[in-house]
């Protein structure tokens, strides 16, 4: 403790960044095609992001933020999109004769999530929530490098001295290390449909590139749109500053 | 009378029944400026153009938004993901905010620095303050709107600090509420305010500006305009140069909104409000960190007063003590560079108020405490103390004679300097 406040004290004394407060496990940090100016979501890993996603994280997370026929964001036509919607059904109506009834899932409706409410999920989860994953990545401090961490960061045995809760896993990333997820995937859990070797990495980059475009499918047109919008005021700017010497030369 | 400048007969026709020609030209155009005006006086008009960016921006998200417990989040989600440039919308308002309290901020310090409340600007100077608290409750009403996690806690927690009022503090939050807990009644109502609040500012400003207008604006030297050589009109001149601010303001401010939008948000801010679940940190948008150090300073009761309330009083009266600023300050000299201890103790104040902010975003516990407890002494014995004694004690350094003669390198005929 008083370790820590030393350090902030030291931090405070050099005006550093609020960083050195709590004592976290730095987290490995990716290099991700969407950070940067330029930066993009390649469809590839997006396609098997969402793969992962549909085969092991769908069976306890939802994306409800997601509509079926936002998956034409990560390259997927409008059969793939009927397909993949037809596959669960969601409640409808009332039809003519006032009832509800149940019906395949179309383009236009949510992703269907696994759990009928926050009861259901913790009944079937040992008690504990799965969170939604749609805006996962913008929710967690670090982001995607987080929960790349999170997903790859599994122990099988914690440290010395840590004495592990019932059903829980250590896990070097997750604030105070004890979660009730068990290590999520495993080596060739999903079978890529490209091909790609389905290595734990490989998954974990994967499903947080997918989860990454969830949570901010606007990031290629903003950052496109940013660039143009930055070049036009630089050049602005300078002509505005030639502009500001001259008419200021009269005067000096 | 028509104005003689005026040659157009259109122009002419309109300025003598409505005279907004004349009126432009007196206050755009022909205004006139004092000619030393430097760059930290820029801040004035962009934190103008940031208000007007504000409400537009503000304007067509509350045309998505919906004010409702259970679609708040999801109708935020909605304009990022299906509204037509509904993210740049967002982000230009999630990030206007930052950088209007950021232009604010910079536009008091420079007032601070350069002494521009005093005589005859004190009115000015008021109007001022109130439009930092209009903007602060718009800020923070803004804030719940999204109903994510920090929205509803820090919404909790400040609302909260009302209970502290003696007898009537729990039945002025239930009010506040609009029932025993923030919730859907609370929301409605911040929703209204916030859209009530900016065009009281906007009032405000109207008469900052009367104001303003009335003397004029002051200058680095802190000497009052002496005649016509001291000044420039406001067109071309000052047009320039803030456009040449308002040119570098823009890169910053959209170099954020299109690279970095969520860089000054809070990621627990992207879970939906759960009032069942609280966040291990609560802590406000950055423009607020200082008062919540301050607030969060008083660890102790005096006497029959609980910590609680001295921390809201000293939290509130951190802002009002600015309002007496113009009667705190006994030195009769404006700006801080004929002032050689004040300038320093400005320094000190400035980084007094960084130190606070730095305190306010860590978990009040060791020796963040102290330091909280120092800073706020500090910022506090600066104003009650510090300015009012400096003003006794200190010696000025001679005042050049004139504007003119002190910035232009030939001087003017009727005021050179040596």
């Amino acid at each position: 403790m008083r370790r820590i406040a030393l350090s902030a004290m030291v931090a405070l004394a050099l005006g550093a960044g609020p960083a050195a407060a709590a004592e976290t496990t730095p987290l490995p940090e990716q290099d991700w095609s969407f950070a940067g100016l330029f930066g993009h979501f390649e469809e590839p890993a997006l396609k098997r992001g969402f793969a992962v996603y549909n085969q092991v994280c769908a069976s306890c997370h939802g994306v409800n933020g997601l509509a079926y026929r936002n998956l034409a964001g990560i390259g997927l036509d409008e059969n793939q999109i009927a397909e993949i919607a037809a596959e669960k059904e969601v409640e409808d109506g009332p039809n003519d004769e006032g009832d509800l009834y149940m019906r395949p899932a179309r383009a236009a409706d949510f992703i269907v999530p696994p759990f009928a409410n926050e009861q259901a999920a913790r009944a079937a989860n040992n008690g504990a929530y799965p969170p939604d994953l749609t805006l996962i990545v913008k929710a967690r401090k670090g982001g995607a490098d987080y929960l790349y961490g999170l997903l790859t960061g599994y122990l099988e045995e914690p440290p010395a001295g840590v004495t592990l809760g019932e059903g829980m896993y250590y896990n070097a990333y997750f604030p105070g290390h004890q979660i009730a997820m068990p290590p999520p995937i495993s080596e060739g859990g999903v079978d890529f449909e490209d091909g790609t070797p389905a290595t734990v990495e490989q998954m974990a980059h994967d499903v947080t590139t997918f989860l990454a475009w969830a949570a901010s499918p606007e990031l290629e047109a903003r950052k496109r749109l940013g660039l143009k919008v930055l070049i036009f005021l630089v050049v602005l700017t300078g002509m505005l500053y030639a502009l500001k010497r001259q008419v200021w030369s009269k005067l000096h | 009378m028509a104005n003689p400048k005026w040659i157009d007969a259109t122009v002419k026709w309109i300025d003598y029944r409505l005279p907004v020609f004349t009126f432009v030209d007196h206050h755009l155009v022909d205004y006139p400026t004092p000619r030393n005006l430097n760059y930290w006086w820029n801040f004035g008009s962009l934190a103008g153009i940031v208000l007007v960016i504000m409400i537009a921006t503000g304007i067509f998200l509350a045309m998505s938004y919906t004010p409702h417990v259970d679609h708040a989040f999801a109708s935020v989600e909605r304009i990022m993901r299906d509204v037509n440039y509904g993210w740049l919308m967002r982000y230009l308002h999630m990030n206007g905010a930052t950088m209007f309290f950021i232009v604010v901020y910079i536009h008091i310090f420079r007032g601070l620095y350069y002494g521009s409340y005093k005589a005859p600007r004190e009115l000015l100077w008021i109007i001022g303050v109130l439009i930092l608290f209009a903007m602060m409750a718009t800020a923070f009403v803004g804030y719940v709107l999204p109903w994510g996690q920090m929205s509803f806690w820090g919404a909790t927690v400040i609302t909260n600090l009302f209970s502290a009022i003696p007898l009537v503090g729990p039945k002025i939050v239930t009010w506040l509420w609009g029932g025993f807990a923030v919730d859907n009644p609370t929301l409605n109502r911040f929703f209204a305010l916030h859209y009530l609040l900016p065009f009281i500012i906007f009032g405000l400003v109207f008469v900052h500006l009367w104001a303003l207008h009335s003397h004029k604006s002051s200058n680095p030297l802190g000497i009052d305009v002496k005649g016509e050589q001291d000044t420039i009109p406001f067109h071309p001149y000052y047009t320039a140069k803030d456009s040449l601010g308002l040119g570098v303001f823009l890169i910053v401010y959209l170099a954020f909104v299109f690279f970095a939008p969520d860089f000054f948000g809070e990621p627990d801010n992207y879970i939906e409000a759960n009032p069942l679940q609280t966040p291990p940190h609560i802590v406000p948008e950055w423009y607020f960190l200082p008062f919540y150090a301050i607030l969060r300073a008083i660890t102790f009761d005096i006497w029959f007063i609980s910590a609680k309330l001295i921390g809201v009083v000293m939290m509130f009266g951190s802002i009002a003590v600015l309002l007496v600023l113009p009667w705190l300050d006994t030195s009769k000299v404006r700006s801080a560079r004929f002032r050689p201890l004040y300038k320093q103790f400005f320094w000190l104040f400035f980084v007094d108020c960084l130190a606070l902010g730095y305190i306010g975003a860590n978990p009040p516990e060791g020796l963040f405490v102290i330091a909280g407890q120092v800073a706020t002494f500090w910022y506090f014995f600066h104003f009650l103390v510090i300015v009012p004694v400096l003003g006794k004690l200190e010696r000025p350094r001679p005042l050049p004679e004139s504007i003119s003669a002190a910035v232009t390198r030939r001087g003017v005929k009727t005021g050179r300097a040596s």
